[in-house]
């Protein structure tokens, strides 16, 4: 895992903006980051957010407002989509309604003026990868959302892509289908080693497939990073919230350095680092995972904490603890279904490394 | 259960009262006398309106006619230049309408070319013979085919213009994204998908240039009376039951090219 990586795509300071009429609307602000070749590669964000904006920059479909894009080292900005290596897997498929699936997925080999034996023998190959050959003389509307998929994915696949782009694949699914693409997606990306760039407002979505993430808000990528990375350690309160359930407890920084101690609004002291921009007594926020957090039992007199909500999911409960304006959301295991019930009081602790102080 | 009966009694509006008579008098009103014309167009006596028998003297009457088959000759020479000229326009205008991006005067441009629809036909009728006079055009039957084809152009434009918003852009995208240029791109997806749009316009253009009458009287110098305008000459003297057999032959035709559109219209819309 320790050779060089090579750089796919570079996106550098690359900006946006939507002008219609009087009115401008920034879709990106200066954006960058770097997909590794092979990468299984995710924009991650709420609708309107911009990913769907940075990946039709990279296919051409719109023009640049200012920045670069690099493609394995060469400047693409300035070339219509025909000329750019990569294929696009369109959130709604966008299948030709005239043509066959075979002439789908032959379309684009064809506009390469491929020779004919290897059009057909290529599209033959590709429509078996999807699992799709014998479906090579039907029309588009004859076919299932799923087997659509399978043929978009087919067609942008055969002229073999130093990219695929893929908007929103899978949103048109049904969630059985949603899950048993998913794990197919990512095969079809190790098997092929093409650079994969996928867009998804769906997080369990991101965080099952990707190898990094990038999380896009409001025009501006919050953070770039591993699956684990960005779950176990946001990088602002907005990934937090977006990524999974989070809570942000309110207290106040008694020491900070790397063995800092902050006291929340509740009473708790919690160890953990503290970055040294902060100060002793200013106030901070501090993120933990509802899973991390572990409750025993208390008693009135010495806790505050009261179990407000109990939500039973059958494998695990959700509880929610109420103290003074505060409410904590704890996740409960299996095991410790039994112990606990609404109403109980109940006291905490916070294993060290499993909260951290969030801007 | 009373209550729901009553709510259910008027669900859909055929079961107001009074309804199903009003919808067969409109109907009646409506097709009654056509059928009427044509049952006479067979009808062998020499009054229109009194039966004697079956025959198709009128019909054979009117193949003997010279002037009919010059005028309709001229309305199919009409028909067959105005409506391709038309229907070319009509796809321009839809395509850079639809396909161009935002420009100055989009939604008015789209406006002002469906306004004639809505502008009484005497106006433009009066207009249009106006402006050549003043011009001094005077080319028969040239001068019929510039003004069909100036009014048809609305009428192609309505299905073109709806099949083009009715395609998903991201097909011609995904196309560019598959190595394919503009021009290739108009060629295999563009107007491929768009054909029966073009068809069914010009198809509706074709009919209203055939059936034109109000335009084509103002128009038409001598020597380039279309059908219509014959027609309605012929009546002036009486109505003879030539006038029967003719308009019998117009209606076959006119259902004829409106079946035609009827079908390309539901291959747009599946």
């Amino acid at each position: 895992m320790m050779e060089k990586k090579v750089n796919a795509i570079d996106v550098r300071n690359v900006t946006k903006i939507y002008t219609s009429g009087n009115a401008q609307t920034k879709a990106l602000k200066n954006a960058n980051l770097t997909i590794y070749d092979n990468e299984f590669f995710t924009l991650l964000g709420p609708s309107g957010c911009g990913k769907t904006t940075l990946l039709r920059l990279i296919a051409g479909f719109e023009d640049i407002t200012d920045g670069s894009i690099n493609l394995f080292n060469q400047e693409i900005v300035n070339l219509p989509p025909n000329k750019r290596p990569v294929n696009t897997v369109f959130q709604q498929y966008s299948l030709f309604p005239h043509l066959n699936v075979y002439e789908n997925v032959a379309f684009g080999l064809r506009r390469l003026k491929k020779d004919a034996s290897f059009v057909e023998s290529r599209t033959f190959e590709v429509l078996e990868l999807v699992q799709m050959k014998e479906y090579a003389n039907r029309k588009p509307n004859q076919l299932s959302g799923g087997q659509q998929q399978r043929v978009a994915l087919a067609r942008a696949l055969a002229p073999e892509p130093k990219v695929l782009l893929l908007d929103e694949p899978l949103s048109a699914l049904d969630l059985k289908l949603r899950q048993a693409m998913r794990f197919e997606l990512k095969t079809l990306q190790r098997e092929t080693g093409i650079t994969f760039v996928f867009v998804t407002h769906d997080q369990e979505e991101a965080l099952t497939m990707s190898d990094r993430i990038a999380v896009i808000n409001e025009g501006e990528i919050q953070q770039i990073g591993e699956p684990e990375q960005i779950y176990e350690s946001p990088s602002n309160k907005f990934v937090a919230n977006f990524i999974g359930e989070a809570n942000l407890l309110s207290g106040v920084c008694k020491t900070s350095g790397e063995n800092g101690v902050c006291e929340l609004d509740t009473g708790h002291e919690l160890n953990l680092f503290v970055p040294p921009h902060i100060k002793q007594n200013d106030k901070v926020t501090i993120f933990i995972r509802p899973e991390r957090i572990k409750i025993e039992k208390s008693s009135k007199d010495k806790s505050q904490l009261r179990i407000s909500e109990f939500t039973y999911l059958g494998n695990a409960a959700t509880i929610q603890l109420k103290s003074n304006n505060q409410l904590i959301n704890v996740n409960l295991p299996i095991e410790d279904l039994k112990i606990f019930k609404k109403d109980d009081y109940v006291d905490l602790h916070f294993p060290k490394e499993s909260a951290q102080v969030i801007d | 259960m009373q209550t729901k009966n009553k709510k259910r009694k008027f669900r859909y509006v055929w079961n107001f009262p009074g309804f199903g008579g009003w919808t067969a008098i409109f109907f009646g009103f409506l097709y009654i006398p056509i059928f009427i014309l044509v049952c006479y167009s067979f009808n062998s006596s020499k009054f229109a309106m009194i039966w004697t028998g079956f025959s198709f003297r009128w019909y054979a009457k009117l193949f003997s006619n010279d002037d009919i088959q010059t005028a309709t000759i001229n309305s199919f020479i009409v028909a067959f230049a105005a409506a391709p000229l038309a229907t070319i326009i009509a796809t321009f205008s839809a395509l850079a309408l639809v396909r161009g991006g935002e420009f100055r005067f989009r939604e008015f441009s789209s406006g002002l070319i469906t306004l004639p629809l809505m502008v009484p036909e005497i106006v433009t009728a009066v207009a249009t013979l106006i402006f050549f006079a003043s011009l001094g055009i005077n080319l028969g039957l040239i001068n019929v085919i510039i003004a069909h084809t100036v009014f048809c152009i609305p009428f192609a434009f309505m299905p073109i213009k709806a099949a083009l918003e009715a395609m998903d852009p991201n097909l011609e995208l995904a196309a560019r994204d598959l190595y394919s240029d503009k021009t290739s791109t108009f060629k295999t997806i563009t107007l491929p998908l768009l054909t029966p749009g073009i068809l069914s316009g010009f198809m509706l253009a074709f009919v209203i240039s055939i059936d034109d009458f109000i335009i084509t009287l103002m128009v038409a110098g001598g020597g380039a009376t279309t059908l219509p305008v014959y027609i309605y000459s012929m009546v002036k003297m009486g109505v003879s039951p030539e006038v029967n057999a003719v308009s019998s032959l117009m209606l076959a035709f006119s259902i004829f090219i409106v079946t035609l559109y009827w079908f390309f219209n539901r291959k747009i819309n599946n």
